[in-house]
């Protein structure tokens, strides 16, 4: 049975501290106004701490559905919060260090990033499409916003407009698909709408309802062809920003796809412990297609980028592409793949982007150009980037490597070959691009020869995220078991 | 109770013209008024389902959507204010400084 309003408010306290360091924040602006100050950034790190906290100490905690039945607490749900909260306090460390943020309004900026993070623990947990179409659009306008928060510099705004109208007009195509779904079974919670689809004959409107509702969650992931807004948004945007939204949003979009398709238009087949598909709708070899297209499209393209943002902009395309690959399998394993996969891709990611704010602090550059030599400049940056990159690429014995493994592991046992093949020669393309960067590093000779400093806060930062990307290579079983105990979903 | 079937119809006619708005105009400030149809054309389909159905959530979930389209709204053209500063123009085939 979903608890009550007042019976579930004990069982949201990572919300509600996420929530009251919002409105911390509020005050903090009000009262401090545009000065700068450190104060909104630790209040954020504070509160973002709490909420962490709090999300571990539900792990324990039997699944349970809350809010009459809109948010679910489950493994699941616990293991995407946990994330994405991690996610932002990287983010706020990486915000604080950026020089291109320095002189903005700072509580405001932690304001919308700490919404996002709010949006993104709903959306992860939401049972019911009005819950669920609430938080996704808690984490898009707050997005649009950041995206843009260097205003009156052409590009942030520029990408920002691009943002608003990709994700409106997706948000208005995925929402008709629920208004499908809603007349075709008369409910708006995942699970009945589930049962019912699961029961009834297969139909044209239940078909179209897939493929919108597709559309608004491929955007948020930014798979191919809904991936247009992605390169533009991440160049544009402050550096931190692109980092947030290649790793927090688009994880919490993994987990809504997830969640939402494996109830809704399938039904947990309790002999095997896998899922059945609903009948009508072959979603799995859609998206098999999409995945194996957006992984070609992500990394081709990323070939002959030279700015190095919009390179990781397309990289992150290609990495969504990979995790799709554990989606179509309907499989607790292939989940526990994805799952595995994005712990691995935040700290390489987070990681290569940190290295990007901390050389454009100095050279005010993204090109690649700017980064020859920077192995003599800035030696602890640029082993440090070399060891993200290769993690990304997926060469033993960095994370990354594993991650695919278990990924392809699981592809290859359900038998799907093909779709092995591709993201195998997708892999061997991306590792042209990522040692092009680390063979400028530090094959040729820099242009200019001053040394760029570290200071020691950001060398500690970037160690806190490669330590994990290269032990997760070698000593991986406590995370994967993580994973595993975070299948679990719950659809009451 | 009516049968919904006209307001469906209604509700695809509207949903239609927003997504060949935002398809074939050029101007921003279109575009967003044409996602704004889009999201009237799923009102009308949540409330003619709901009012059949003798279910409120169906309304409900119209009033939802109506706030977040003011959001969004609110927060599009404010972007839009912005870019028009920098650009003089709301054309988004002439936002080009960022491109393949």
């Amino acid at each position: 049975m979903p608890l009550g309003n007042l019976a579930s408010l004990s069982h949201f306290l990572p919300e509600l501290a996420v929530t009251a360091t919002i409105l911390l924040l509020v005050v903090a602006h009000v009262v401090g106004g545009n000065r700068q100050s450190a104060v909104p950034a630790i209040l954020s790190l504070a509160g973002v701490g709490a909420a962490l906290l709090l999300t571990a100490l539900q792990a324990s905690v039997p699944a349970k559905s809350l809010f009459e039945g809109m948010v679910a607490l489950d493994g699941f749900a616990v293991f995407f919060k946990a994330l994405t909260a991690l996610a932002t306090i990287v983010v706020v460390f990486l915000s604080m260090e950026s020089e291109e943020l320095a002189g903005r309004s700072q509580a405001e900026y932690y304001i919308f990033l700490l919404s996002v993070l709010l949006g993104m623990f709903l959306l992860s947990a939401s049972t019911d499409i009005v819950m669920l179409y609430l938080s996704l659009e808690l984490v898009s306008i707050p997005s649009y916003l950041l995206a843009g928060y260097l205003k009156g510099g052409g590009r942030s705004t520029e990408a920002a407009t691009k943002y608003v109208v990709f994700g409106a007009t997706a948000s208005g195509v995925m929402i008709y698909g629920f208004s499908l779904l809603y007349g075709m079974t008369g409910s708006t919670h995942l699970g009945e709408i589930g049962r019912a689809l699961a029961q009834g004959e297969a139909t044209t409107p239940m078909f179209l309802a897939a493929v919108m509702v597709a559309v608004g969650f491929g955007y948020k992931i930014a798979a191919v062809p809904f991936h247009m807004w992605s390169p533009d948004v991440y160049e544009g945007a402050p550096t931190p920003i692109t980092a947030f939204l290649s790793v927090g949003p688009k994880a919490a979009g993994f987990a809504v796809l997830v969640r939402f398709f494996y109830t809704v238009f399938a039904t947990p087949d309790a002999a095997s412990g896998a899922w059945v598909l609903s009948p009508g709708v072959d979603w799995t070899a859609l998206f098999a297609v999409l995945s194996a297209v957006t992984m070609s499209v992500g990394n081709l393209i990323a070939v002959k980028q030279d700015n190095v943002k919009r390179l990781l902009a397309y990289s992150s395309i290609a990495h969504a592409g990979y995790m799709l690959m554990g989606f179509v399998l309907l499989s607790p394993a292939g989940i526990k793949a994805i799952l595995f996969y994005l712990v691995v891709y935040l700290f390489m990611n987070l990681g290569a982007f940190y290295v990007v704010i901390l050389v454009a602090n100095r050279t005010r550059s993204e090109e690649i150009a700017d980064y020859s030599g920077l192995g003599s400049r800035a030696p602890f940056a640029a082993v440090s980037l070399a060891i993200f990159l290769f993690a990304l690429t997926g060469i033993p014995p960095f994370s990354g490597f594993i991650g695919k493994v278990y990924l392809f592991a699981e592809v290859i046992n359900k038998g799907v070959y093909w779709l092995a093949v591709v993201a195998a020669l997708n892999s061997v393309v991306s590792l042209y691009y990522y040692a092009r960067i680390i063979k400028v590093m530090f094959l040729e000779d820099p242009k200019d020869k001053s040394e760029i400093a570290v200071p020691a806060f950001p060398r500690a930062v970037l160690c806190l995220l490669a330590i994990p990307t290269l032990v997760l290579g070698v000593y991986w079983e406590p995370v994967i078991r993580m994973a595993e105990n975070s299948v679990k979903m719950i659809a009451f | 109770m009516m049968e919904p079937s006209a307001y469906l119809l209604l509700s695809g006619i509207l949903f239609g013209i927003g997504v060949a708005g935002v398809v074939a105009r050029k101007n921003a400030l279109i575009v967003i008024m044409s996602v704004e149809i889009m999201l009237n054309g799923v009102n009308v389909a949540f409330i003619a389902v709901g009012s059949h159905l003798g279910d409120p959530t169906g309304s409900v979930f119209a009033f939802m959507v109506m706030t977040v389209a003011a959001a969004e709204a609110a927060v599009g053209l404010a972007i839009l204010i912005a870019i028009f500063r920098l650009k003089e123009t709301v054309d988004i085939t002439e936002l080009s400084v960022l491109k393949w």
